[in-house]
């Protein structure tokens, strides 16, 4: 017993996990060609939760601050980009894929920029006072989720938006009898680079490293000479424009959002958060794709369990970890 | 020449009043002992030192300059390095991560490491293995080490030989006992055979005031005096 654990342990541990529910899914499912649509369904949509939750699992892993406006950001993003989205729609329908391309990357830049600034604006403002009170974190990020959907609605309306896609990424790829949607193959692609992006960001430099011994002993680094709050500013900003890309990303996706869209994600990436680990962005994507591959696997085999696959999964895994799979600090 | 002066400090925790009345003048050179019973303020001195709580009303003056108040990393730019009594390790990171943290400029001064090394030999064994997988005794020469590895004018310790076991105790009084040939220690010890063995001069922290100070030879020749402010409890726990 002790042997195989090790074994399990080297070729991976929790980090098979996505790989074990896709193996049951394929048996359970039968038909490889649906087994694969929704396996890249799945692994797209975990890609576009883990641009969401990476920020808040930074944040509150680093600073110990419960943000629930993190979700604003979010709703932002994808409003934000479908307006970019829109007002370029020439380009968008254009037979040119550069030009496709050019609009898709401003729509992308444009949630980005929000995000950042707003993300600045939301922890000088907003979150600064209220370090190390989560009680008045929570209420005060609370309310600025709520003006910021209000915000949302006096500018966009109350009606639900469509958001055209690039004509490039319209469409599927066949490979064999399984249809794979292309934009969610970019979505996957986006997310896979945002991560090695952070990995190495925070394995390969002095800021990362800082960020990664904040996460576990704040104090500790202060006595060392470094000044924290200034890195949380950079690392708050960084997660506000991370979840504005997803939310953009997520607004291709839906291809019909309304102000609400955020704080109905929001429940899902905490979930995302509370699974991988507070503080990890590896247990973040961990989380991610098994609660993606969870929602795709299980609308299919049992369509009336969809819903709440995703809690039962943060149930399961707190029983069996109740720090998640892979916290940054054990 | 007087190095670091606490002048009346005061520190409040939360609505507790930790601190009353800490006056003291640490000089400079050597290893300077602050003793006193479990909950008399020691670790509280020396945060209130370090900034991470902030003493009021009261002063912190590092060689004459007000230091009251600043941000620790502020504190830590004087040359002024700490080791808790927890250690502050970084358990995730690596030895040498948590080497290079300590540095200025995230390069090592190698005449530096190679003294730690001597000082330290299994940090270099254990260099790229990750922090929290050391023994208890690892990571606090692991804390050592990242209080030297730059140039520093004092040192704050808290409590260095808590549940290490004597192997290594002594292995630590000879390190301290190099590094104070460069740089002061504050020392805060409950080990008294350990404090006496370094210590040059000394004080004793009672309920938030320092109720003695003097040189360590005097204060061990005096049984009384001992008895008076640390308790026989402590004396013949070591004596065990």
């Amino acid at each position: 017993m002790t042997g195989l654990s090790e074994l399990i342990s080297r070729a991976g541990g929790v980090f098979l996990l996505p790989v074990a529910m896709a193996l049951v899914a394929f048996i359970l499912i039968g038909a490889p060609s649906s087994w694969l649509t929704l396996t890249v369904a799945g692994l797209s949509m975990g890609m576009m939760i883990f641009l969401m939750a990476s920020g808040l699992s930074l944040v509150f892993g680093l600073m110990d601050v419960l943000n629930f406006g993190h979700s604003a950001f979010i709703s932002f993003g994808a409003f934000v980009a479908a307006s970019v989205l829109a007002a370029l729609g020439g380009w968008l329908g254009a037979d040119s894929v550069l030009l496709n391309l050019l609009a898709l990357i401003c729509a992308l830049a444009a949630a980005l920029a929000f995000g950042l600034a707003g993300g600045w604006f939301f922890e000088r403002v907003i979150v600064k006072p209220v370090y190390s009170d989560h009680l008045r974190q929570i209420l005060i990020t609370m309310g600025a989720l709520i003006v910021a959907e209000q915000i949302i609605l006096a500018s966009w309306g109350g009606s639900p938006l469509n958001v055209p896609r690039p004509a490039f990424l319209e469409g599927s790829l066949l490979i064999g009898d399984a249809s794979v949607d292309l934009y969610r193959l970019f979505a996957f692609a986006l997310g896979a680079l945002v991560y090695v992006g952070l990995h190495l960001l925070l394995n390969r430099t002095r800021i990362g490293l800082l960020i990664r011994a904040g996460v576990e002993n704040r104090e500790m680094v202060e006595a060392l000479g470094f000044k924290v709050d200034r890195l949380f500013i950079g690392v708050f900003m960084v997660g506000s424009a991370l979840a504005a890309l997803g939310g953009a990303m997520w607004a291709g996706y839906e291809t019909l959002i309304t102000p609400s869209l955020g704080a109905e994600l929001m429940v899902v990436v905490f979930i995302v958060v509370i699974i991988g680990g507070l503080g990890s962005i590896q247990g973040t994507l961990l989380g991610a794709i098994m609660v993606g591959l969870a929602d795709n696997y299980v609308g299919f085999l049992a369509p009336k369990l969809a819903l709440a696959s995703t809690m039962i999964l943060m149930m399961l895994i707190l029983l069996w970890r109740p720090s998640g799979l892979a916290p940054a600090v054990k | 020449m007087t190095l670091l002066s606490l002048q009346n400090m005061q520190t409040k925790i939360e609505q507790y009043s930790v601190l009353h009345d800490v006056t003291l003048d640490v000089p400079e050179g050597g290893v300077f002992v602050l003793l006193g019973r479990n909950g008399a303020g020691k670790t509280t001195t020396l945060r209130s030192i370090m900034g991470l709580w902030k003493p009021n009303p009261g002063s912190v003056r590092f060689r004459g300059e007000d230091i009251t108040g600043l941000h620790p990393s502020d504190i830590a730019k004087h040359g002024i390095a700490f080791v808790p009594e927890n250690m502050g390790i970084f358990g995730g990171l690596t030895v040498a991560e948590n080497m290079v943290l300590a540095t200025a400029n995230g390069k090592f001064d190698q005449t530096r490491l190679e003294r730690i090394y001597d000082l330290f030999p299994a940090l270099k064994k254990f260099w790229d293995k990750q922090a929290g997988t050391l023994s208890g005794g690892q990571k606090q020469m692991l804390a050592v080490s990242r209080a030297i590895i730059e140039p520093r004018e004092l040192i704050l310790i808290d409590e260095p030989t808590k549940g290490l076991a004597p192997a290594i105790v002594n292995a630590m009084a000879e390190a301290f006992r190099e590094i104070s040939e460069h740089t002061t220690i504050l020392l805060v010890e409950q080990n008294f055979e350990f404090a006496r063995s370094l210590g040059r001069d000394m004080a004793v922290i009672d309920d938030g005031r320092v109720v003695h100070r003097g040189t360590m030879t005097d204060f061990v020749a005096d049984k009384a005096l001992q008895d008076r402010l640390l308790s026989l409890s402590m004396f013949e726990e070591e004596a065990k």
